[in-house]
């Protein structure tokens, strides 16, 4: 056989087993295809739609009526139930596909990217229509949302011509032949469903991915979900494939917890996942070259030593109780600073946020004591946040960009007017 | 540095507690630990300035007795200056002033000393009544002049007297009254600073307390060593500064 | 008119040890739980938080953590010639409030109850004849063994992470353990504290005087440990502000720290908090508990229906809710009749001071947990020769300085001036050199006829309802007792080098302003049939079939040990004969 010819049924296999079924289906939904439906029930699962479309603790499962913070403004989710009137149960397959992997909604309005489609656009057109069938199956629940509530002049919807125009390549995912399977499954739930990129890649001024920095880390709500590529510093170079799909199936690993709006995901989408996938998911993530340098070097000049004496002072005093004097903590329990890939984000967003509010770890069902670090803001003022925040992103090794007082000031300002 | 109140709190967060309307109007926890962003009830650290409590005669008396009851010598500084009258003042115009908590319905009867306590009068009013009645019996006793005006030596005279009984205070137990003041001073020697006495963490030096220091992993296998750690408190770190 | 909720299949009353013990139990057996709690919500990092937790003042002295006297108190004394007066603020004993209950704020010392404990009349009275034991005296049989309770201690101190060293492991002794324990099943979860030096010295001195040291079993852990639960605790770090503290570092045993993450998981789960039950109520049989009544923090009354009720509010306020209720005959020490009140014990807690020279000795006692020490065992119980003692009972003696907090750590050689310079120096000169443990003889109380809990005549909760009323002295057996044991540990101190020893033998009359523990006991005790007491083996009361009752009120006397390992053991005891036997077929589990 052909070389070319080997590529070609290895992307077909691949195909197949990205889209998780049989490749060969007409385009349809059979209602009475469990499969389809518990196909679709799982995606639904891995793209997280309940982290938008269900307000916690209505009660009502996609719903909508949840308020999602943008850049530009807040938007409300829409109701995705199948009544007819208010959610969309009048829709159409086509129509849905549309919305999912094209980002337009009925009579072809445009959606906002708030909605992942630029990440839902890989689906495949059997997929996509899987997550419909199960959607079908849902109770219907009538909730009038009242979607549109961006200021001017994001209200314009017809101003996201543009943006789609610079920013959006519509396309189901093309699995890359020299890759294996599994590292094909992982980029396919990555990149399309499971939208990581959506809160880790960075934004340009306009909202849209960086590209060139995929996975590097991005600042929203409060928190910088850091950098999830390979790099061996800020990203996950220290950690192995186990490590990862532990933190994704039970929000620990011997390391590290996850907390603020990775809890979330954790409990509606990657702890649910298959072992497979998650591993599928890790290959991909360990394999990932971008932004990756290889090897640890110092990642920003050496700090003040008269900071870090402080900030070694404050740490044996307020820190070291729990997270020990070595910066390495207990597992499962204190995550350890020492080596850590969140504490040495170049945006220390995240962990301003911790010290100054706390943070409680997720729980799930094989990791449920979610440990919960206390908040410090009483009793730190400022430069002391930032003499002992600057010691743990330098010490035992670690390398990163001295954090200032004005910075801990700002972040201190912006959480104040957050109520989570 | 910035307070967190609690009550705050819970009125104005609106996750993780949640509230059914139909169940009685109490925290209902279900579904998960809570959390509240920055839940914390900090102690409030206790600023100097004006008297919460004390008028300025009843302070300048209480920083008289405190200055003899731990008196300035090469150990520590005195009462006065470690802030033992400023602690007591801040307690007195607190919860504890007011015997918050305790319970004070009555009736009242006075009891077997096994009973313990039952007099209604808190120590806000104790205070109040006691300070009177000591100036008036020492115009009494030491030709017109009130407590504050003594010499060291009438001061000590007169408090020994409260001590023993032998100094009558009007309508009032003296001993009682001392033993009042005297466990107040001695608390707030002993104290962390941020209650306004043990300045400096004075006390703390003096007897070989480190203070706040939570981990002493490092410590515990070094019998019979003197623990060389920095002495510090809840917002005492002269160490962080060095 | 109270609110009526929506029924339950259990309902709780106190979330404390035994409250979440019993809910992570039933649920697990798929019944539908809540649970009343009159105090607030706790949990680690947002109440015990590492930044100010290690603050002597406002726990230990003006008792934070602890009930507000002016929520409810108790009334007290010591014969039925006085008048009770109420406990307007905490001296003898300190009570628990909030999710945790005491569970928040105890030392974790963890220990079992010896084997002759459970069959203590018969035993005594078969090693010594009856007339050993005086005529008031009113201990007897719990009507359950060791053996019985053994898997359920075991299942206690796993679900902890009890730090300790086996001393008896299926019959045989180990070298380095507590030689007179009753057999266990298997080691201590994890290994024993660490030690300071004056524990250490203790144990050294106890081994030249012939004893056999062992460290004290504690909930304070040695190393971080995972519990059959999945939860997981972290290593402890000898802060010093254990009991009457909240934990900042997950390194104590509470119910945060081991179920409530778990508890709190489960749909079928739920907790009110500051709410407080007034009362249990019964059908007209009177034979039948239909749920509770409670009061809300707005002052609403809300009934609240359930199959099966858990009474797990902590020994005095279990026997209150019986009395108020009308569950079961009140206790009349004149006749002897009724069972609610009986046998009402607390401890008999001696110390002695030991002072030593500055120059040689330094303690460090602040580096400390609420459960170090070194204890011996050879005069608790019956574990040595009583015939020619002159008294019953006894306890363990250890060195079990917890901490060296300032405020309470002022002990003083006699004749030192109580202010001035000179008690400056005193305090500066003996600091660090003095053993201090509150807890160095910690000796049993037996039952009395005329020691016992009843409600009182005049004063009144919050709500109107009567206090619980202690009517409690020594009497000459605990206070032979005390002065023996206290002799023995003298003599500890001595050997250890001591330069001057103060005795500090319990002395009485019964003192409510003098701690001494919290280890309140009996009122609603456990025994063989309702003409001995209140509860069968089971914790199930006599005279209400669907209502359990929790805690150390079941102990017929107290040992010379700490109570929560037998309390939670009980709890688990318990819980095992409702899943197992109760809830298939509900009714009375023994007939008598």
């Amino acid at each position: 056989m052909h070389e070319k010819d080997k590529r070609i049924l290895g992307a077909l296999f691949a195909l197949a087993l990205i889209a998780g079924g049989d490749g060969a289906r007409a385009a349809g939904i059979d209602k009475q295809d469990f499969n389809q439906i518990e196909r679709g029930h799982y995606l639904a699962i891995v793209g997280d739609c309940a982290a938008c479309h269900t307000l916690p603790g209505s009660g009502h499962e996609f719903a909508g009526g949840r308020r999602i913070e943008t850049p530009f403004g807040t938007l409300v989710s829409p109701n995705i139930t199948p009544d007819p009137t208010t959610g969309i149960g009048a829709w159409t397959d086509q129509e849905f596909v549309n919305a999912l992997t094209k980002g337009r909604g009925r009579h072809g309005t445009r959606l906002y990217p708030a909605m992942p489609y630029t990440y839902y656009t890989k689906l495949t057109p059997d997929d996509a229509l899987a997550i419909h069938a199960y959607l079908n199956t849902i109770p219907a629940v009538h909730n009038a949302v009242k979607s549109d509530q961006l200021p001017f002049p994001f209200s314009m919807r017809w101003t996201l011509a543009i943006w789609d125009e610079l920013f959006f390549t519509p396309g189901t995912f093309h699995p890359d032949p020299h890759k294996s399977a599994e590292w094909n499954r992982g980029a396919y739930l990555a990149e399309g469903p499971g939208h990581c990129g959506m809160c880790h890649t960075p934004k340009n001024f306009l909202g849209a991915d960086d590209t060139r920095k995929s996975l590097q880390g991005y600042a929203l709500q409060g928190w910088f979900s850091p950098n999830i590529t390979n790099d061996p510093r800020r990203g996950l170079g220290g950690w192995s494939v186990d490590d990862i799909v532990a933190y994704l199936k039970t929000g620990h690993n011997k390391t590290s917890a996850a907390t603020g709006l990775m809890s979330e995901t954790l409990n509606l989408s990657t702890s649910k996942m298959s072992d497979a996938d998650l591993e599928a998911i890790a290959v991909y993530l360990k394999n990932d070259t971008n932004g990756s340098s290889g090897n640890k070097t110092a990642s920003a000049d050496p700090p003040d030593p008269a900071v870090m004496k402080e900030g070694a002072a404050i740490y044996a005093d307020e820190c070291s109780g729990c997270h020990t004097l070595n910066g390495k903590g207990a597992p499962g329990l204190f995550p350890s600073l020492n080596g850590s890939p969140v504490v040495q984000q170049t945006d220390p967003t995240t962990v301003l946020h911790v010290v100054l509010r706390g943070a409680r770890s997720v729980g799930t069902a094989p990791q449920p004591t979610a440990p919960a670090m206390p908040q410090f803001g009483w009793i730190l003022d400022d430069d002391q946040v930032s003499a002992v925040v600057t010691y743990i992103r330098n010490a035992w090794g670690n390398s990163a960009p001295a954090v200032s007082a004005n910075q801990v000031k700002k972040t201190r300002q912006m959480l104040v007017e957050r109520s989570d | 540095m910035h307070q967190v109140n609690r009550r705050q709190l819970l009125a104005t967060s609106a996750i993780a507690l949640l509230l059914i309307p139909q169940a009685a109007r109490a925290a209902l926890i279900k579904g998960g630990l809570p959390w509240k962003p920055g839940a914390a009830d900090p102690p409030t650290i206790v600023r100097p300035g004006p008297w919460h409590f004390f008028t300025a005669q009843e302070a300048a008396t209480v920083e008289a007795f405190v200055d003899r009851l731990i008196p300035a010598d090469d150990l520590s500084p005195g009462g006065k200056d470690c802030g033992c009258a400023v602690f007591i003042d801040r307690q007195l115009a607190g919860p504890y002033g007011r015997f918050d908590g305790y319970y004070m319905s009555g009736p009242f009867h006075k009891g077997t000393k096994q009973q313990g306590p039952q007099s209604p009068l808190t120590p806000a009013q104790h205070y109040r009544k006691a300070l009177a009645a000591l100036d008036d019996a020492c115009r009494q006793k030491f030709g017109g002049k009130v407590f504050a005006a003594l010499s060291d030596e009438q001061k000590d005279q007169a408090i020994k007297g409260l001590e023993d009984g032998s100094l009558k205070l009007e309508k009032l137990d003296g001993k009682e009254f001392f033993k009042l003041i005297l466990k107040n001073t001695q608390n707030g020697f002993l104290a962390d600073p941020i209650y306004g006495g043990n300045k400096g963490a004075a006390s703390w030096k003096m007897i070989g307390f480190p203070g706040t220091h939570y981990d002493y992993r490092g410590w515990i296998d070094r019998h019979n060593q003197r623990v060389t750690l920095p002495t510090i408190g809840i917002a005492d770190h002269p160490n962080w500064s060095e | 008119m109270a609110r009526k909720l929506p029924h339950k299949d259990a309902v709780i009353i106190g979330l404390g040890w035994t409250g979440s013990i019993l809910a992570n139990e039933l649920t697990d057996a798929g019944l539908d739980v809540v649970a009343i709690e009159r105090g607030p919500w706790r949990d680690t990092a947002t109440d015990f938080l590492m930044s100010y937790a290690q603050d002597e003042l406002r726990y230990r002295i003006r008792h934070e953590l602890f009930l507000r006297p002016s929520q409810i108190s108790v009334t007290f004394r010591n014969n039925a010639e006085q008048m009770a007066l109420p406990v307007r603020t905490w001296g003898a004993f300190m009570l628990g409030n909030g999710a945790g209950g005491a569970g928040v704020h105890w030392n974790a010392e963890t220990w079992r109850f010896l084997p002759t404990d459970f069959t203590l009349r018969t035993h005594l009275t078969q090693r010594y004849g009856a007339n050993i034991l005086p005529q008031d005296m009113t201990i007897q049989d719990w009507g359950i063994t060791y053996d019985q309770l053994e898997p359920h201690y075991d299942q206690f101190e796993y679900l902890c992470g009890t730090s300790g060293q086996a001393g008896n492991l299926k019959g045989t002794i180990q070298a380095g353990g507590n030689p007179f324990e009753g057999p266990r099943s298997r080691p201590y979860p994890t290994p024993p504290m660490k030690q300071g030096y004056g524990h250490t010295l203790f144990a050294q001195a106890a081994e030249e005087l012939g004893y056999k040291p062992f460290p004290q079993p504690s909930g304070n852990l040695s190393q971080s440990y995972t519990n059959p639960l999945g939860v997981t605790l972290g290593q402890c770090t000898y802060c010093g502000f254990c009991e009457w503290f909240g934990c900042a570092n997950y390194s104590k045993a509470t119910p945060q720290t081991t179920i409530l993450p778990v508890l709190l998981r489960k749909s079928s789960f739920e907790a009110r908090t500051e709410c407080e039950v007034t009362r249990i109520n019964l059908d007209s049989s009177g034979k039948r508990a239909t749920g509770v009544t409670y009061v809300d923090s707005s002052g609403s009354e809300v009934e609240q229906p359930a199959d099966l009720v858990l009474l797990c509010a902590f020994s005095l306020f279990n026997v209150q809710l019986l009395l108020l209720s009308g569950i079961g005959t009140p206790y009349d020490p004149n006749t002897g009749q009724g069972q609610i009140g009986r046998n009402f014990t607390h401890q008999t807690m001696s110390s002695a001071l030991g002072f030593f020279d500055k120059d040689r000795y330094n303690f460090n006692p602040f580096v400390a947990s609420g459960a170090i020490g070194m204890c011996i065992d050879e005069f608790n119980g019956d574990n040595f020769d009583h015939s020619k003692a002159g008294f019953v009972g006894g306890g363990y003696i250890g060195q079990v300085q917890t901490n060296g907090r300032p405020i309470e750590t002022t002990a003083v050689p006699p004749g030192t001036p109580a202010w001035g310079s000179k008690w400056k120096q005193a305090l500066r000169d003996n600091y660090l050199s003095t053993i201090n443990a509150g807890g160095a003889c910690h000796g049993s109380m037996y039952s009395y006829r005329d020691v016992y809990l009843s409600l009182d005549p005049t004063y009144k909760d919050r709500f109107g309802r009567p206090l619980v009323r202690l009517t409690i002295d020594f009497h000459e057996n605990e206070l032979k007792m005390a002065a023996f044991m206290t002799d023995k540990y003298a003599e500890l101190l001595q050997k250890m080098g001591a330069k001057q020893v103060v005795k500090q033998p319990r002395k009485g009359p019964y003192d409510v302003t003098a701690y001494q523990t919290s280890h309140l006991n009996g009122g609603a005790i456990m025994g063989t049939n309702p003409s001995n007491s209140a509860l069968n083996i089971y914790l199930q009361s006599w005279d209400v079939p669907n209502l359990f009752v929790q805690g150390a009120s079941a102990f017929p006397q107290n040992a010379g040990y700490n109570p929560t390992g037998t309390v939670g053991a009980l709890a688990f005891w318990s819980a095992h004969a409702i899943r197992s036997q109760y809830l298939k077929n509900p009714g009375p589990l023994v007939h008598a």
